[in-house]
């Protein structure tokens, strides 16, 4: 398991108050982990501020699933 | 009586007449407060008046940049912004059928669309500190329309619903989103009027007298507070009964 998924599930656990073994690869933070529209938001502030990027609005719309954004993120660093 | 100690406060529009006497009723109660306006030199006596826990920030509303660098400026120099007054406003009045594009986008850009850039600045750091107070003047005409002030009147309203839809959004995270629409109050613009306007005037309002700035501000005043808490969405007519809404 790398770095960014541990730091990234450490927020997802955190915020959504989710147990951690929920927190795969294909789970959808709205449909499996229970997030409404405005956790989403604060999910990705939370990713920014943590990593130190900057997620566009539109990109941050594609960050459905825990998968999502660990690649986003890999990807913008 | 309402207790904001260790708050911090940004108020636009701080160099006019109910600017000022929000943010020092803000002030009194004990907030740290950010000046923001145009002119420097008001902001600056205003500062210098109200001695410590206060910041100048200038501001020109209508550069679309400069209002989005306005919270981060507010942050950096107070530490967070927990109160936001969007007070900042013009008007370019003229007759609808003779109102230019102009007179009318400006209108919008300052009174509107400046509101809205502040607040998504804003609610930002309020989400994460589940605690948000965010206030925006609007007025007696946004609800009751004025021949003349096509413009004004339609930012004033756009305030109304765009605050309400806000106020949704955001009630889950402690924070609330308010309006406060003034009637007619004394400040250097009413002053300028004859007796008969002021006579016409006065003939509208069951109170029989102008508003003062100091009464606005203590709506915004309440509004900040925690005591306010479950106060969201409502806009607070202070108008001496002018339109009773």
């Amino acid at each position: 398991m790398s770095e960014v998924e541990d730091r990234v599930r450490k927020i997802v656990v955190e915020h959504l108050g989710v147990e951690e073994d929920k927190v795969v690869e294909s789970a959808s933070f709205i449909d499996d982990l229970g997030a409404d529209s405005l956790d989403t938001v604060e999910l990705v502030m939370a990713f920014e501020e943590e990593f130190g990027i900057e997620i566009p609005d539109d990109a941050a719309e594609t960050i459905q699933t825990f998968g999502d954004a660990v690649k986003f993120i890999k990807g913008a660093q | 009586m309402f207790d904001l100690t260790g708050k911090t406060a940004l108020v636009t529009g701080a160099s006019g007449g109910i600017g000022g006497a929000i943010a020092t009723a803000l002030h009194n109660a004990g907030a740290t407060v950010g000046l923001s306006g145009t002119r420097v030199e008001p902001l600056e006596a205003l500062a210098a008046q109200l001695g410590d826990r206060v910041h100048v920030l200038p501001c020109n509303l209508s550069d679309a940049e400069a209002v989005t660098a306005l919270p981060k400026q507010a942050i950096e120099a107070m530490g967070s912004l927990d109160i936001l007054v969007n007070n900042a406003g013009i008007t370019r009045d003229n007759l609808f059928m003779r109102m230019s594009d102009d007179e009318w986008s400006s209108v919008l850009d300052v009174n509107l669309t400046s509101t809205m850039r502040l607040c998504k600045g804003a609610i930002r750091g309020m989400m994460k500190a589940r605690w948000g107070r965010i206030i925006n003047i609007s007025s007696v005409v946004g609800a009751t329309g004025n021949p003349g002030q096509a413009n004004y009147a339609a930012s004033k309203a756009g305030m109304v619903g765009m605050s309400k839809s806000i106020a949704y959004e955001v009630a889950s995270r402690g924070i609330t989103v308010n309006c406060v629409a003034p009637g007619f109050i004394a400040t250097a613009m009413t002053d300028k009027l004859n007796d008969d306007q002021k006579g016409a005037i006065l003939g509208q309002i069951p109170a029989g007298r102008m508003g003062e700035a100091e009464e606005i501000a203590a709506a915004v005043l309440y509004l900040s507070s925690k005591e306010a808490a479950y106060v969201t969405g409502a806009t607070l007519h202070v108008n001496g009964g002018m339109a009773m809404l």
